[in-house]
């Protein structure tokens, strides 16, 4: 079972404000599924090769040229800001 | 314990920008200065169902890299993303590589005080650059993003832990710095960010096998500023021991106002970048004849450079190192001696002028050798104008001031400002017979026995003739006139 | 005239405006009235470009009229998943966190169709991110299923699929990350194909789990489905995923019939869960096959019953990556906040869906520190071993066959509370997208109780869409014209 702080922690994480009772809510959810997940554990997958890359082995499609694309520009870029200062994207302060 | 029973203990992580024309994974440009966001594109903004497309040119820089530090090029190699959240950062990813980047081992070489070391390299990887955040650019403190920067591409190189002090470091980094601006693929510039340096600091007690826990220090854009964090980071953690507490695992920002370190407050919670492979990227795939194409057309690189100065131009080690460790000077120097038409003296004389003066007024107006408007030939030039005998040390230096500022050639600075040096017997020796009928008493005393008096009155005469007497002659004219003591 | 237009399949309109018998006008003014008259009740389009559609088939009809029809689409009515960017119209992907967000480009796929002349009739409804399996999970209305408006449509290509079977379009484009176009067009009783990974560019698709998600037709039939993708597929070069082998010609050798395919029925897919009316009907294709010549072969795909558990770690995961992206910065929605933690969290927690924030939650965790071997590693050793079983099925057949899903579409509110359940809705189509296989689902009767559609799958060899569609067009054409469903009578 996952606890309510791990479920903060992963919340935390993915940038996600969790009411009390999304929080309670997931706790369950998640638990069920990765017990789900869990029968995985059956199998033996000593020296297989995960399938990182769904693409068939050896394709290699071509690299791009290392020549300037005309983009979108700093206007159409902007276009849907929430919101800007001259051509910057705003948000608030960044504190480093 | 005092800080001299510590041992330091530091690894350098370079951030070195390519110098390609594109980003990394779209066509944007990589200029620098344009207005924020006028080099992007739905790929470098991230906008939903853009995808990232590799830039060649990226993969050949790398590979040049890591052939030339020694590296084992991996034929097949894996881009994978470091999640985590900030505003110059687009997609909520960099695409980075971490399992299996591009290149495994090598070193770096560099000579510190006169001894020969060799600090070896984990890795060498590619990946992608963030933007840039603009702190307090509205009234209310609100901070703006530009990505023009964002999908700048990087190598990283990092090193082991076995650097033992800042000076080291120092030389490490000058060394890589002059590999990568020799091969091409980076501009060197410190204050600009495209060389970026993080230091992993830790303090251990003399002798001890293990490392402490080491510190991530960011935020040092030149040699000095690195050595000033690395100093005060030393020394912090030295206390923090001494005191009896722990050194914590943290990055820190190097504040360059303070001279100190810092703990990031934004990086608090993160540290978990959760890697994995890129699944928009196949995995990228090195040809072994690409290797082979790489390195046969590798150029000659800084430390051979050196070693072929001291051996063919007898030039002294330290001087050879210093032209070869800036490759564009070392172009400078190779040009100026071709122009020149001579051998290994006009090449200790060309030397001697690059290291000294002609390092100054650069160093002073802070131009890149591309920039100066001295050429090879005039510096051949002037170096052929001293050897003839026709301008002397003082004007010659005043010569190269006029030359480095104004672009013109020696032979006319010499011309128009009259700076020609006098040889002439019998204008020199009315010279002479004036100072000495003007100091009869210091005359009297050389001739008594006071031979240190020759100096005095060389000195005299080149006053009188404005620096512009050959001082052999002068020197042989006032002897003879003065009769031995 | 609209309703005789309406009946037509998309090719049979092709033939009709290749003749000149109709025009593109009057196509389009025909789906434009059917839409009017039934998406109220149906709820497929989240968004209906009837300017847009209007000045498209008035420039195919001046094309037509010059005799420069561009190809068999030219002034066809379509319509795409709203997770297909399109320039200048606005594109949600089922979520608020997109509310009224209009790309500067096309994706891909809709540039082809585009450039092959068809006309955008609109954009379809779908799960948000297209992650559910019924279209519940639309942040703006639930899509309901023709057959039976209390039933859903299956999804995430829930508009994608009852927009064809309510014949609203004559064919549409949506997405398949774990049977998301292969379980609505079972549901909707249409044909839905999800070609291998790598046969149509996803750039400009909103992704979702990027190692699996697939673009692909639906349509009313399968020579339809065949040219839609014909139109669609190929690389392109702004998807390095996208594979760089000539895409087939799936149209030469459709009609050639099933003597002598060899079809691998495997045992795993007719166990437990099977509702014995879906069995019924996928039972009789099969033996319809064995009647045209075909030869039943029994394969066995071993860890197919672990694929549902390697999918729940590995999409989640790579969504929780591709969705970092909506964070409020450069489009989208931004909740008001002191500072940036706030924005960020606020953004996400008020933009996204509760299914968005379980998987990411699920992803997130799947990825972090200490868990990562465990779960996200394993996963895709496993997706290994699945693709391995299959490679060694089609040893010995050509292609294989079984149901898409467990059963027919469910009611509205079904398993909404109960995610597992939901996500078992996948189980038989999870493994062809976990081993980058082609896969298709064609109608193969009704239930016999509930006279719902039942889809039988069919996977393929990769890059063999070819087989699969003349092998599903042999059945299609054995059975007959499937009947239409109630909300197009
Ligand atoms: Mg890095
Ligand atoms: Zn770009």
């Amino acid at each position: 079972m996952l606890s309510i702080e791990e479920v903060r922690r992963i919340a935390a994480l993915a940038r996600l404000e969790l009411s009390p009772e999304e929080e309670r809510l997931y706790a369950g959810q998640l638990s069920a599924i990765l017990d789900y997940v869990r029968q995985l554990e059956e199998l033996d997958v000593s020296g297989v090769e995960p399938m990182t890359h769904a693409l068939a082995a050896g394709e290699a499609p071509a690299l791009r040229a290392d020549e300037v694309r005309e983009g979108l520009g700093a206007e159409r870029a902007l276009a849907a800001a929430p919101a800007r200062q001259g051509t910057a994207f705003l948000v608030p302060r960044i504190i480093e | 314990m005092p800080l001299a029973d510590f041992d330091v203990v530091l690894g350098l992580e370079v951030h070195a920008q390519l110098l390609t024309r594109s980003k990394i994974f779209c066509g944007c440009s990589t200029a620098f200065g344009a207005e924020p966001n006028a080099h992007t594109c739905p790929v470098c903004l991230a906008l939903p169902g853009a995808l990232p497309w590799l830039n060649r040119e990226v993969v050949e820089m790398a590979v040049r890299a890591g052939l030339a530090l020694g590296c084992a090029i991996q034929p097949t190699s894996v881009f994978a993303r470091k999640n985590y959240f900030y505003p110059d950062l687009p997609k909520g990813y960099q695409i980075s590589q971490y399992e299996r980047p591009i290149c495994l081992g090598g070193a770096v070489e560099f000579d510190l005080g006169g001894e020969e070391r060799r600090v070896r390299l984990t890795r060498i990887h590619m990946e992608e650059d963030a933007g840039k955040n603009l702190h307090d650019l509205a009234a209310d403190g609100s901070s703006g993003v530009d990505l023009n920067r964002a999908g700048v591409p990087l190598l990283e190189i990092v090193s082991e832990p076995e650097l033992r002090s800042v000076d080291e470091a120092v030389e490490y980094l000058k060394a890589l710095r002059a590999v990568l601006v020799a091969l091409g693929v980076n501009d060197g510039n410190l204050e600009e960010g495209s060389f970026r340096c993080d230091a992993n600091v830790s303090v251990k007690p003399r002798g001890a096998a293990r490392l402490g826990q080491r510190c991530e220090i960011k935020n040092m854009n030149s040699f000095r500023f690195l050595r000033q964090a690395v100093e005060f980071e030393v020394r912090r953690q030295v206390e923090v021991i001494e005191a009896g507490g722990k050194v914590e695992q943290e990055t820190r920002l190097f504040d360059p106002a303070r001279g100190e370190t810092r703990a990031m407050r934004s990086k608090e919670e993160a540290h978990d970048y959760r890697y994995f492979p890129e699944p928009d990227l196949p995995p990228v795939r090195v040809d072994p004849a690409l290797v082979a194409a790489a390195r046969a057309a590798l150029p000659e690189l800084p430390r051979a450079r050196a070693r072929r100065y001291q051996e063919r131009l007898g030039l002294p080690a330290a001087d050879a190192g210093l032209i070869a460790g800036e490759p564009e000077v070392a172009r400078f120097f190779d040009a100026a001696l071709e122009a020149s038409g001579k051998g290994a003296e006009a090449a200790r004389r060309i030397a001697n002028w690059l290291n000294g003066d002609v390092a100054r007024l650069a160093n002073e107006s802070g131009l890149a050798p591309r920039d100066w408007r001295l050429s090879p030939g005039a510096l051949a030039e002037l170096v052929g104008l001293i050897e003839a005998g026709t301008v002397g040390g003082p004007g010659a230096k005043q010569v190269l001031e006029e030359c480095f500022r104004s672009g013109a050639s020696p032979a006319a600075v010499v011309r128009e400002k009259g700076l020609a040096q006098v040889s002439d017997a019998a204008a020199i020796d009315a010279v002479v017979e004036r100072v000495l009928a003007a100091s009869p008493a210091e005359v009297e005393r050389y001739r008594a026995g006071n031979a240190k008096l020759l100096g005095f009155f060389v000195g005299q005469v080149m006053k009188e003739m404005k620096g512009k007497g050959n001082p052999a002659v002068v020197n042989a004219a006032v002897k003879k006139k003065l009769g031995g003591p | 005239m609209s309703a005789e237009l309406l009946a037509l399949d998309l090719r049979a309109l092709s033939g009709a405006l290749a003749a000149g018998r109709v025009s593109s006008r009057e196509a389009t003014e025909a789906a434009l009235s059917r839409i009017e008259a039934t998406d109220g009740r149906v709820g497929a389009f989240l968004r209906v470009t009837a300017e847009r559609a209007r000045a498209d088939a008035a420039a195919a009809d001046e094309r037509a009229a010059r005799g420069a029809r561009r190809g068999p689409l030219d002034g066809i009515p379509l319509a795409v998943k709203d997770l297909f960017l399109t320039e200048g119209v606005e594109t949600t992907a089922g979520s608020r966190i997109l509310e009224g967000y209009r790309p500067p480009y096309d994706a891909t796929a809709v540039a082809r169709l585009r450039a092959a002349g068809a006309v955008l009739l609109g954009k379809l409804n779908l799960d948000e991110f297209a992650m559910g399996s019924s279209n519940e999970n639309s942040a703006f209305k639930p899509c309901r299923n023709p057959w039976d408006l209390a039933r859903t449509p299956g999804g995430s290509s829930g508009g994608s699929a009852a927009a064809v079977a309510a014949r609203q379009a004559w064919g549409t484009l949506g997405t398949d990350t774990g049977g998301s176009i292969r379980e609505p067009a079972s549901f909707c009783g249409v044909v839905g194909v999800k070609p291998t990974y790598g046969r149509v560019s996803r750039y400009g698709v909103v992704a979702f789990a990027s190692s699996l998600d697939q673009v692909g037709p639906l349509a009313r039939t399968v020579g339809d489905a065949a040219l839609l993708l014909q139109a669609v597929a190929g690389h392109d070069e702004r998807d390095m995923t996208s594979s760089t082998l000539p895409a087939g010609d799936y149209l030469a050798r459709l009609e050639e019939g099933a003597a002598g395919l060899r079809i691998g029925v495997p045992r795993e897919w007719f166990g437990g869960g099977l509702e014995p009316g879906v069995e019924a009907r996928v039972r009789e294709a099969l033996a319809r096959y064995e009647k045209l010549g075909a030869r039943l072969v029994e394969v066995s795909l071993p860890h197919s019953r672990y694929a549902v558990a390697a999918y729940y770690l590995i999409a989640p995961a790579e969504a929780s990556s591709n969705l970092a992206r909506y964070d409020g910065v450069r489009y989208g929605l931004r909740a008001a906040a002191r500072g940036l933690g706030e924005m960020y969290a606020g953004t996400r927690a008020s933009g996204f869906g509760p299914e968005p924030k379980r998987r990411i939650m699920l992803g997130t965790y799947a990825l972090s520190a200490g868990y990562y071997d465990a779960y996200y590693l394993r996963a895709q050793k496993v997706r290994t071993l699945i693709r391995r079983d299959f490679d060694r099925a089609f040893e010995a057949c050509d292609v294989v066959a079984g149901p898409v899903a467990p059963t027919v579409a469910f009611r509205l509110g079904e398993k909404l509370s109960d995610p597992l359940q939901m996500y078992l809705a996948d189980v038989y189509t999870i493994s062809a997208n976990l081993a980058a296989l082609p896969g298709l689902s064609v109608p193969c009767g009704l239930h016999p109780a509930e006279r719902m559609p039942v889809g039988l799958q069919l996977v393929g060899r990769p890059f063999d869409e070819a087989t699969l569609l003349r092998a599903a067009r042999a059945l299609e054409r054995e059975q007959g014209p499937p009947p239409a469903p109630p909300e197009a009578r």
